[in-house]
């Protein structure tokens, strides 16, 4: 845990771009924990954010790398104390008539979420940081965890600078 | 058959005729742009980008490229015979002249022909397009005929890539490649276009200047950074400067004439950077490296300071890397940020242009530093020149048969420093990087990085297109010469008379080499039959006959001249000599693969004298060096006379 690294990459929004991003990674033999592309508040920009597991020297030569792709406008470490993260999970858990009430009120502490309820099974979603989430999901367990999806994690620096002002620039 | 275009007549020289005939020309200018097919578009996009040549091969998805370039008179384009040999012609077209080397295929093979070149371009950073056909954008992903991801499969060994689905794209996507080609730390660009962009038309639209918002090459070096070298410097007693190809290919070569001048500080220049500093200077040390100079490899080990620029701390140079330079500190100027600090930790890291860099550094000097400029650092110079004098460049004579190193130093003395000479990789390109007088630079080509056999005969060829008035050898081995000899065809045929030495010793000479020190001398896959006492398949001088080549076979030193004087004296084909060498010669000296460089033989079984004697009296010069640290000048009596 103590390696794992957020990187914030503003990158062209064209096809292809994500393909070199990640390909430049997986030479270097790293493995990318999370991963999240989304829209910016620019049409001609993409935002991805990638939680890679990796020393620092290693991560500064890949993101000196990273940095020489020719679609990659901006690259900035979210460093936890400065930056919220948020990912989002959805969990399908076995629940019946019996065990639904627990669940519920497993769900309530986390200030998760029912979201689909059957005979058999609840899904929650969830959001927050991955520690909150990874706890959720430890409370669930005992109940029979039948499925899981997660998103990338999302993150953005606390305060009021934009990582996007002067990446236009020229 | 490609049908001509009926849209459009243009063929990119003359104003197209617009859609609205009936109007005055005056009028009919203020009309808008030029409709244009793609092909259309390409070519004129290399015309406004100043392309006058490109090296190539049709096939289907290229064919409506080939029709407008069938006509325009201001690009030359030379038909190769294989699609690497495109690719390296123009790489030997761009590393001799400093401009950019274009290429073109089809897709499929003839894109999959062109990785090599383009991998090799990538590690030695030259400037080079490759333009590729590619099925109609319908068809992408369908594993339609002659179909290729030729840009997935690119990615790691390009610069950067286009692919480009729609005629109204290409003139920025060429003009955006040419810049990334060109600029920072050059390299090749890959763009490569749907045949129905080719067909499909557009109004060209030239723009103005490339837009890439990131891609920002930082030329100009910090000024903190600059002071902080500029004092490290000052304070060195036994600085060196470690100078790689980044300085060729900025043409940095006066300014490091001056810096180092200036400072009287030695250079050594590693194979990449053969050229960018005369070997006939008083402060040349040689090449680096694993087949290094004793002068250059030792004054890397036992100096407090490298200054190195362009280079990248390859393992060629460093041997094992914790043992490297052990006792220097690290000055590392680069145009590629990414280099710096990849495998050596620096003291002062310098982004920036070669030119920029060392121009930089001999102002702050001279303003902040004068005194710097004062010292002759004559202990590191005693040091330094009884190498030089006990460990010059020589070989032992074989007797019988052609020495390959007097061949090359005959070859370079008779020729002169004013041509250009370009390797393949192996014992030849040793030896050739070794005994090749080298002046001034762009005279050298070779595959460093990559090291790719076969590259010499279409280097050579594309040197020879881009500097029609200088001699151009390719001084080649069986082994390499046997991987792209086709395109001595396109040399005959298109009036380009390069000159090839075939350092012909019968086998894969540098892994027979390696069989012969690390292996017990059992010879795994490593006889070729080219050479003496074979049955000579090929026989080379049949074969460059076959070609329309004059062609000469030399089996003696007592022949080596005469056959140099003749092939000197022929210009109206390509000549390929056939030097008859033994298979047992080495390269020396040498640095074991993964040893440190403290571990260099001179010859077999010779590692210079840093024992005993020889040893007290490098320390003893090392001291007195370190001595002199102050900066201050002194006479060599005052230092000696101080350190009793």
């Amino acid at each position: 845990m103590n390696n794992r690294h957020t990187l914030s990459v503003l990158v062209e929004n064209k096809p292809g771009v994500l393909t070199r991003f990640t390909g430049l990674i997986a030479r270097r033999g790293f493995n990318i924990h999370s991963l999240a592309v989304g829209v910016t508040e620019y049409d001609e920009l993409s935002r991805i954010t990638v939680v890679v597991d990796v020393n620092d020297v290693p991560l500064e030569q890949v993101t000196k790398q990273l940095n020489k792709l020719v679609n990659v406008i901006k690259i900035v470490e979210l460093e936890p104390e400065t930056s919220v993260r948020r990912a989002h999970i959805i969990y399908k858990v076995k629940a019946n008539a019996a065990t639904r009430p627990q669940v519920a009120s497993a769900v309530e502490m986390f200030r998760a979420k029912i979201v689909d309820v059957g005979p058999d099974s609840v899904s929650i979603e969830a959001t927050g940081e991955l520690g909150k989430v990874d706890a959720l999901r430890e409370v669930l367990e005992p109940f029979g965890i039948k499925e899981i999806v997660q998103s990338g994690t999302v993150a953005i620096g606390r305060g009021a600078k934009s990582i996007t002002d002067r990446a236009l620039r020229g | 058959m490609a049908a001509k275009p009926s849209t459009a007549k243009d063929t990119g020289n003359q104003p197209a005729a617009t859609p609205v005939t009936a109007t005055p020309s005056s009028i009919r200018r203020a009309a808008g742009p030029d409709v244009l097919t793609g092909a259309q578009a390409i070519v004129r996009s290399l015309e406004k980008l100043e392309v006058d040549t490109v090296f190539g091969l049709p096939g289907g998805t290229i064919l409506p490229t080939y029709d407008p370039l069938f006509e325009t008179d201001k690009i030359r384009h030379i038909l190769v015979r294989h699609e690497q040999g495109a690719g390296h012609a123009a790489e030997g077209y761009a590393a001799s002249s400093g401009k950019l080397g274009v290429c073109i295929a089809t897709s499929g093979p003839g894109a999959t022909n062109l990785i090599t070149a383009l991998a090799d371009a990538h590690m030695d950073s030259v400037p080079m397009l490759a333009i590729t056909g590619q099925q109609a954008s319908g068809l992408l992903g369908t594993d339609a005929f002659q179909e290729a991801d030729i840009v997935g499969m690119t990615m790691p060994v390009t610069k950067h890539s286009f692919l480009v689905t729609k005629a109204e794209d290409i003139p920025a996507a060429l003009i955006n490649a040419h810049h990334i080609a060109t600029t920072g730390r050059p390299g090749p660009v890959l763009v490569d276009i749907t045949k129905d962009a080719q067909t499909g038309t557009a109004p060209f639209v030239w723009p103005e200047e490339p837009v890439l918002p990131g891609y920002r090459p930082v030329l100009k070096p910090h000024a903190k950074q600059i002071r902080e070298a500029a004092r490290l410097i000052s304070e060195a007693a036994r600085p060196v400067f470690y100078i790689g190809g980044g300085v060729i290919r900025s043409e940095a070569e006066k300014e490091l004439l001056r810096l180092a001048e200036a400072t009287n500080i030695p250079v050594a220049t590693t194979l990449m950077a053969r050229g960018a500093f005369p070997d006939s200077h008083r402060l040349h040390l040689g090449m680096p490296g694993m087949h290094g100079s004793v002068p250059a490899v030792t004054a890397f080990q036992k100096s407090d300071l490298l200054i190195a620029i362009g280079a990248r701390f390859d393992d060629r140079v460093t041997g094992k890397l914790d043992s490297f330079a052990p006792d220097a500190q690290v000055i590392h100027a680069d145009i590629d940020p990414a280099e710096i600090g990849k495998n050596r930790e620096v003291d002062v890291a310098i982004v920036g242009d070669a030119r920029e860099v060392l121009a930089e550094m001999l102002n702050e000097l001279r303003g902040k530093f004068p005194k710097a400029l004062e010292r002759q650092r004559e202990p590191w110079w005693r040091f330094l020149n009884r190498l030089k004098q006990t460990y010059p460049l020589g070989y032992d004579r074989h007797g019988e048969l052609c020495d390959p190193q007097y061949v090359i130093s005959r070859i370079s003395a008779l020729t002169g420093p004013e041509a250009v000479y370009a390797a393949g990789v192996g014992q030849h390109q040793m030896w050739a990087a070794q005994f090749v007088e080298f002046e001034r630079p762009k005279s050298w080509l070779n595959s460093g990085g990559l090291g790719t056999m076969g590259y010499s005969v279409p280097a050579a060829m594309g040197a020879k297109v881009a500097q029609p008035d200088r001699v151009v050898w390719a001084i080649d081995g069986d082994g390499c010469f046997q991987m792209t000899n086709q395109e001595l065809a396109t040399c005959a045929l298109n009036n380009i008379p390069i000159k090839v030495a075939i350092i012909n010793n019968s086998s894969l000479g540098m892994v027979r080499q390696w069989q012969t020190l690390f292996y017990d001398g059992r010879y795994s896959n490593t006889d070729l039959n080219t050479g003496h006492e074979t049955i000579r398949i090929p026989d080379f001088v049949k074969l460059a006959e076959a070609y329309g080549c004059e062609a000469l076979r030399v089996d003696r030193n007592d022949d080596v001249d005469a056959a140099i004087e003749k092939a000197l004296s022929i210009n109206d084909r390509p000549v390929v000599l056939d030097f008859t060498v033994p298979p047992d010669a080495m390269v020396w000296p040498m640095v074991a693969a993964g040893v440190s460089n403290d571990e260099i033989e001179y010859a077999r079984g010779i590692r210079p004298e840093f024992d005993g004697e020889g040893e007290e009296e490098a320390e003893a010069a090392i001291a007195e060096a370190d001595a002199d640290e102050d900066g201050t000048v002194r006479s060599v009596a005052q230092i000696e006379g101080g350190l009793e």
